[in-house]
């Protein structure tokens, strides 16, 4: 059994005076990827945040068996790498520049970045397909192209924990699945990653699945268990039916 | 070309065209160019140039260099393209506090004793760090663009009509405060030159040292944090460092709109970096802007001259009605 990535005990979070989530229990395993779906409104973004210490929320949190309000900010900065979704768009920074942002947590104050900084940042953008524009602002690219550098962010890192919101937003059939690999390499690699998906077929090929509805978890399993896929159908009003194709389990709509 | 590469470029030829302004500056005055060249043997024509025109100059220089760098700040800082000095507030909030020191010290813009303008300076800081906090409370908030410039617009009407108030209580300051709302270099001496530099010194350590903030808000609020940033004490030296650069620069030369508006834009359609480059180039932008304006204003009604700050309303306020008309057809086309 791996070890605990990210544990959540009672957690309860409100954005204003909304009440979002309510007490909620999550234990995500370590080199895992966990993907959380749900309807919209479930607060699948809010847990997400909650689990990065980005939202304040009441109960206890832990990141890879620390406390997380214990950690100092920059080395958790170093442990857990986010990338969310419609945040700021610096339009007006290189490529290459948002990418070397990653790297902020590795870099002393005002240092200038080190090689290995460079030699991160290139292979982020280069799993992404991103190198190419590396020179190019962000305002002159389409949103896929965007999306590719803003994961490669993320990815220069290097952080042992990656928590993704909405990571497939405009991205293509053919650099979704480039996505897909890149996750299973970083899981296989002994990364830890967890991401809310709206695309319910490539969430099920993620290990295993939270699944959201109302602001609680109504199911944590397996993805290929067959409890999980009656409980995906069950939280989707059964207009969705999970089917096997070719060995994969796929969501289709119930026509 | 590498950005980096073209920031340099950029940052030659800005100091390049400060050079030729600032020689081009103490050769433009009523008495013409003569004065340069009889400078050596005559002391009246030597006083001109030396105590008149040449720290008038450099005072325009270093005035749009402050407020070059407190607008890229305040973009920066309130993640909004058309945040300036002036339309958050805060240049009103100077002028206020310029104003109440003037009616407590009774002293005029000419006052020439370093405790009075440091008096005038430091009122005119605290001036613009409440104006840019009252403008945030009103908006409740940075992420509202239209909120975050009607608040700044509101409190710049209200704090300038406080400003009238001050005047009509001590009208022995009326003439000076004229001069001052209008916005001009004509009494900006060595003591005034010598303060800028060293708030532009202080602001653009401060700017630079915390550029980092600012490029990882680009990314957003929940980014910056996840990358480890202490978010709300580099705000607080942000906000300093735009206030002490708008403070200090509107206690000596009053109220000049639209340079440090125009010059961060101006930069970024030239090239885009980090805000360590990018800060330090609209620093330079904003301080070749309004020397250029400066030398235009002396120049163009010669021997009389206009003040220096309705020019640059008058252009400045042209090039934010196209800028706004740009992006609305851009945001239409999308």
């Amino acid at each position: 059994m791996n070890s605990i990535a990210v544990s959540a005990r009672q957690i309860s979070a409100s954005i204003g005076k909304h009440p979002i989530l309510h007490g909620i229990d999550l234990q995500l395993p370590e080199a895992r990827w966990t993907s959380i779906v749900g309807p919209n409104g479930a607060g699948k973004s809010t847990l997400l945040k909650v689990l990065a210490g980005l939202l304040p929320a009441q109960g206890d949190l832990a990141l890879l068996g620390r406390p997380l309000h214990a950690i100092p900010a920059r080395e958790r900065a170093l442990l857990l790498a986010w990338l969310g979704q419609n945040e700021g768009s610096a339009d007006d920074l290189a490529s290459y520049d948002v990418a070397m942002l990653g790297r902020l947590p590795h870099q002393p104050w005002l240092a200038p970045p080190a090689a290995a900084d460079h030699a991160a940042v290139e292979q982020a953008l280069r799993t992404t397909q991103a190198w190419d524009w590396r020179d190019r602002p962000l305002a002159q690219l389409s949103g896929g192209e965007r999306q590719r550098v803003l994961l490669a962010r993320a990815l220069a890192v290097q952080a042992r924990v990656l928590l993704m919101d909405e990571p497939l937003a405009n991205l293509d059939p053919p650099h979704q699945t480039d996505w897909l690999h890149t996750v299973r390499a970083l899981v296989a690699g002994g990364g830890t990653v967890v991401s809310v998906l709206h695309e319910v077929s490539i969430a099920l090929q993620a290990d295993d699945m939270v699944i959201m509805d109302a602001g609680r978890v109504v199911h944590h399993g397996a993805c290929r268990d067959g409890a999980t896929h009656a409980a995906l159908e069950q939280v989707f009003g059964r207009r969705i039916q999970v089917r096997q194709i070719d060995g994969m389990w796929m969501a289709l709509p119930r026509v | 070309m590498n950005p980096h590469r073209r920031a340099l470029w950029c940052a030659l030829w800005l100091l390049f065209a400060s050079v030729a302004l600032l020689l081009c500056g103490v050769g433009v005055g009523s008495t013409g160019f003569e004065s340069v060249l009889r400078m050596w043997d005559e002391p009246v024509a030597r006083q001109i140039v030396w105590d008149i025109r040449l720290p008038r100059t450099l005072g325009a220089w270093l005035a749009g260099a402050l407020l070059g760098l407190a607008g890229a700040v305040a973009q920066g800082l309130f993640r909004n393209p058309l945040a300036d000095p002036y339309l958050l507030g805060s240049a009103s909030g100077a002028a206020l506090g310029g104003a109440v020191a003037m009616a407590l010290f009774g002293t005029s813009p000419l006052a020439a004793q370093w405790f009075t303008r440091l008096g005038v300076t430091g009122m005119a800081f605290i001036g613009a760090a409440g104006a840019v906090g009252l403008t945030l409370v009103l908006a409740k908030g940075v992420q509202h663009t239209l909120r975050l410039l009607l608040a700044g617009v509101i409190v710049g009407v209200v704090l300038g009509a406080l400003r009238d108030l001050v005047e009509l209580a001590s009208p022995d300051i009326l003439q000076s405060m004229q001069s001052f709302t209008l916005g001009t270099t004509s009494f900006v001496g060595w003591m005034a030159c010598a303060l800028m530099a060293a708030a532009w010194g202080v602001c653009s350590v401060l700017a630079w040292v915390l550029a980092r903030a600012l490029d990882g808000l680009t990314l957003g609020e929940a980014t910056a944090a996840s990358l480890g940033l202490p978010l709300a004490p580099m705000r607080v030296g942000l906000v300093a460092a735009l206030a002490l650069a708008t403070g200090t620069a509107v206690a000596q030369t009053g109220l000049i709109a639209f340079v440090g508006l125009a010059a961060p834009h101006l930069v970024r359609s030239i090239v885009r970096v980090t805000h360590e480059r990018h800060i330090v180039l609209s620093s330079l932008m904003g301080a070749v802007l309004l020397l250029a304006a400066d030398i235009l204003a002396r120049w163009v009604l010669a021997p009389q001259e206009l003040p220096v700050g309705v020019l640059t309303a008058a252009l400045g306020g042209t090039y934010l009605l196209w800028l706004m008309h740009r992006r609305t057809s851009q945001s239409s086309a999308l």
